[in-house]
This record gives structure tokens, C-alpha cells and sequence, in this order.
């Protein structure tokens, strides 16, 4: 574990040495990439103007709301998918469509629907979100092993018991997985809508940069939505190391 | 001996595979009396633990009827209890709640009613100071116990074992063995034991139906008249060896008639 942590910081210092060498040593011009110094005066200004935590906010509120509620209907139509072919057979033709239409291009037409309000960022988010996990969440779901169902089956419970007590107990792991996979790239969703229609938020604030030619707001804000999304996927580690104890000594025995 | 417990007469499975019908079971009956204990013997394809699913009611049959004190069964239930032969604690769960969970759907009982009974079946299968684990920190061996104490705690009437001791190695067996022996002569319930160990079905059995394979046939039906309780010499005794040479003798003969049929 030490050694791991040694080699992880030399790699981040590899990179920020290579990063000062060229900026410090005029190799690159400022106007296209800012030295690190700079990054960190622009990141000072934007907290001074009193608009860093504000952006950082908004960016964080929409994500979430997105998130949360394209989660809030994935769960249970993966679940049902997963255990009922009825179910399958309404929600796979169409989500297996619409998960390939790029969520991106849905853009203009969302500006045209709810302008350039939070609801049009929910939306994007929401169709970048939820056809992806509706689909990992059945997966998740239908791998869990056979012989514990039919276990369900002989403690005497219905079908519906079993699903709720050992089918999606079962599968939570993988489902808490998902989250976190798809919670990476409904950042991306985001970013591309602030940055395409927004007054305020972290993709708002890297297009401002770019009208004004001010490189180092577009790196800082890059930067930021990278320490926020590692952030993250270092709770949702947590999380699971917190909520499948098993799990880990399953990893463990292996 | 008690009552029929279960009776089975002339039951089939077909089921399709690759456009081709393929016999499963064929005609097989059987019965099983009150607190006997019974075991289904035979090579692997014999279907003997496809006839233990349909007894569980996960399968459904094709043909022929099958009765559980006397009413056809259909669908699982809580008159039967099932030991997979592996992987099947819920393994979220501390071995106490895999017990407990069994307890669900029995009424008028506490949680802390359901607690004392998961630790009580927990002791009688010898893990006293283990409820508190997860499966996945208990070698094979106690997985089982803990998978035996949870088709135990509801005393169900009829117990269905389908080759719960394969995955083990031979001295675990052994002690397995013994133990399912001191439980069920404390718990009093019939048993379903489907093996494809000699030994294991004599050394354990009332008595011994004998399968052959393709199709699944009862080929012999074997009374073990030996003493209770048994331990491991009996193992050595004229008695045993006779009915292990009968039954040894039955499986060659049934193989190479196989064999010719194949031939054929």
C-alpha cells in the first residue's frame, strides 16, 4: 500500500514537472496553455469575485437533481426488467434505441423545449443518464446467481418478495457500481450543456474563458471538474467499502 | 414406520434440447414414509436431482403424479425444506439472519423470537460463536451447516438434500455425515438425500433407490436393516460390505448394459 501511494504521487509530480518545464520555460506560449502558477491565481480570482463556490454550486445542484432523478426511475424499471418479460419487452426495444442517440445532440432541440433553464440540464442529463443505467441495472440485476432465487422460492416467498429481498439485495453492489460509473459521465453530459447554453456553472465559466481568451479559467475549470468527479468517485468507494463489508472478504477469500 | 409422506407414481420429465425430446425421468415411484430417510442414488445424468426439484416444486413434471401427504404438489413451499449443494447462503447476510430470513413468513413470531431460534438451530449444527459471521469468512464445511440450520429452523416435514456434501473434501464429509445423523434423529423430519456417494447413501439411508441414467430409471430399491445409531466402523462390517457389493453390482451392470445399448 505504501509503495502504491509512492508511485501514485511521483505520477502526479511527473506530470506537473512536465507541465512547469514547458510553461516556465517559454516552450509553450501562456495564451495557449497557462503555467501552473497562473491556474492557481486565476482559481484565487474567482473565489475573490465570488464566483468560484457559486459556479462550483450550481454545477453541483444540477448534476445531482439530473442524477438523482434518472436513478429514481432507473432502479425500479431495471429491477422489473431484469424479472418480469413483460416488462422487458415494453422498455428494451425502446431503450435500446434511444441509449444510442447521442444525449449531445438532443442540445438544441432542449433549448428549444425548456430554453436555457435548469430543467433543459435535467433533461440532457437525464437522457444521457438514465437509458445507460436502466440497462446496467437490469444487467446488474440478472446476474445474480440462480441457485439463491430459487432458495426465495423454497423459503415459501412470492415472486415479489424474492425481488425485493434477494434479487435486488443481491445485485446492489453491482448497482452501486453502476451509480458510479454512470455519476462520471453524466459530468461530461453537464459540462457540455453549460457549455452550449448557460449564464452561471463550472461549463459556463470555461466558455467565458475562451471569449476572453483567458486560458487560465478554461484549465482551472477543467481542472475542477476533474478534483470534483475524483472526489466523488472516492465517496462512492467509501460507500461501498461502508455498505458490503462481504463483498470485500468475498474479494479477499478470492 | 409411520405414514407415506410422499408418494410418487410413474412420474416423467421431457424436456426439449436442440429440437430433440430427451426423457429426463421415466416412470419413476417411489414413496417415503414419516421420518424415514431416504436416499436417491446414482451416476451424474441419472436425473435423480432433477426428481429432487420437481419434489421442491421448482420444476414442474410432465407426467405421472406426485403427492406430498397426500395432496399433488405444485409450487414451492414451507412443508419442504431444501439443501443446495453450494452457494446458496445469502451472502449479505451474518450466518444468524441467513437462519432467521427462513423465519419471514412464519407468523406470531418476534424479532428477537426469531433471533433465539437462528442461534439455537446454529448450536445444534455445531456453530456456536459463528453467528456473527459472513459466509464468505466460513470454509465450505460450516456454509453447509448454516444452509441446514436455515431448512431446519421452520420445521418443514420433508427434507430435500440435493448432494449438499459434494463440494466438500472427504474428512469434512465425514463429519457432515455425522452430524445430519445427531439432527435428524433430534429433529425427527423425513429426508430426501440425493447423493452419487456409495457409502454415503448406506451409511445414512433407510433406504436405497438406485438410478440409472438415460433415461432416468429407479433400477433397485435397497432396505439398509443396519442399527442406529451408526458410526464409522459399521463402515467395515459383513453388512455393510453386502449391500455395498448389491448396490456396487446393480451400477456396473447398469452401465454395461449402457454401453451395449449404445453399441446397438
Amino acid at each position: 500500500m505504501k509503495k502504491y501511494t509512492l508511485i501514485s504521487v511521483a505520477s502526479i509530480l511527473v506530470v506537473l514537472a512536465a507541465w512547469s518545464i514547458v510553461t516556465y520555460g517559454g516552450i509553450i506560449d501562456p495564451l495557449f496553455l497557462p503555467t501552473p502558477g497562473d491556474t492557481i491565481h486565476a482559481l484565487v480570482e474567482e473565489i475573490e469575485e465570488g464566483i468560484f463556490f457559486q459556479d462550483v454550486a450550481v454545477s453541483f445542484y444540477r448534476i445531482l437533481m439530473g442524477f438523482v432523478i434518472s436513478t429514481i426511475f432507473a432502479i425500479p424499471i431495471g429491477i422489473k426488467m431484469a424479472t418480469s418479460r413483460i416488462w422487458l419487452a415494453v422498455w428494451e426495444p425502446f431503450v435500446g434505441l434511444v441509449r444510442y442517440m447521442p444525449a449531445v445532440a438532443f442540445i438544441p432541440l432542449s433549448i428549444l423545449w425548456f430554453g436555457t433553464s435548469d430543467l433543459q440540464k435535467f433533461f440532457i442529463l437525464f437522457l444521457g443518464v438514465f437509458f445507460q443505467e436502466v440497462i446496467m441495472i437490469a444487467d446488474n440485476c440478472k446476474t445474480v446467481n440462480k441457485s439463491l432465487i430459487e432458495v426465495g422460492y423454497t423459503l415459501g416467498f412470492s415472486k415479489r418478495e424474492v425481488t425485493r429481498n434477494i434479487v435486488f439485495r443481491a445485485a446492489l453492489p453491482g448497482i452501486v457500481d453502476t451509480l458510479r460509473t454512470t455519476w462520471g459521465w453524466a459530468w461530461t453530459y453537464l459540462v457540455v450543456a453549460e457549455l452550449v447554453a448557460a449564464s452561471s456553472g463550472l461549463g459556463f465559466r470555461i466558455m467565458q474563458g475562451q471569449r476572453y481568451l483567458a486560458t487560465d479559467r478554461i484549465v482551472l475549470g477543467i481542472l475542477v471538474i476533474g478534483f470534483l468527479g475524483l472526489l466523488t468517485d472516492l465517496l462512492f468507494s467509501w460507500l461501498y467499502r461502508k455498505m458490503f463489508p462481504w463483498k470485500l472478504m468475498e474479494k479477499a477469500k478470492e | 414406520m409411520g405414514e407415506v409422506m410422499l408418494q410418487a407414481d410413474n412420474v416423467m420429465k421431457t424436456f426439449v434440447s436442440n429440437k430433440k425430446e430427451i426423457t429426463a425421468l421415466d416412470q419413476v415411484s417411489l414413496t417415503i414414509q414419516q421420518e424415514e430417510f431416504i436416499s436417491l442414488l446414482g451416476p451424474s445424468g441419472c436425473g435423480k436431482s432433477t426428481f429432487l426439484r420437481l419434489v421442491a416444486g421448482l420444476d414442474t413434471k410432465t407426467g405421472g403424479s406426485l403427492k406430498l401427504n397426500g395432496v399433488e404438489i405444485n409450487g414451492a413451499g414451507r412443508d419442504r425444506g431444501v439443501v443446495f449443494q453450494q452457494y446458496s447462503l445469502l451472502p449479505w447476510m451474518h450466518a444468524w439472519e441467513n437462519v432467521a430470513f427462513a423465519l419471514k413468513k412464519t407468523p406470531g413470531l418476534s424479532a428477537s423470537q426469531k433471533k433465539e431460534m437462528a442461534y439455537h438451530f446454529l448450536e445444534l449444527v455445531g456453530l456456536k460463536g459463528f453467528e456473527k459471521h459472513y459466509p464468505a469468512q466460513m470454509s465450505g464445511g460450516m456454509q453447509q451447516r448454516v444452509a441446514i440450520a436455515r431448512a431446519l429452523v421452520y420445521r418443514p416435514k420433508l427434507l430435500l438434500m440435493d448432494e449438499p456434501f459434494g463440494a466438500l473434501d472427504a474428512q469434512t464429509r465425514r463429519d457432515m455425515q455425522d452430524l445430519l445423523m445427531k439432527v435428524w434423529t433430534e429433529e425427527k423430519c423425513s429426508v430426501l438425500f440425493v447423493t452419487h456417494d456409495v457409502d454415503e447413501a448406506i451409511y445414512l439411508s433407510d433406504r436405497v433407490y438406485v438410478m440409472s441414467a438415460h433415461p432416468g430409471r429407479i433400477t433397485k430399491e435397497i432396505t439398509i436393516g443396519m442399527h442406529r445409531p451408526r458410526d464409522w466402523n459399521d463402515m467395515l462390517s459383513e453388512q455393510f460390505l453386502y449391500y455395498k457389493r448389491e448396490i456396487v453390482s446393480e451400477l456396473v451392470k447398469q452401465k454395461s448394459l449402457q454401453r451395449e445399448a449404445a453399441q446397438a
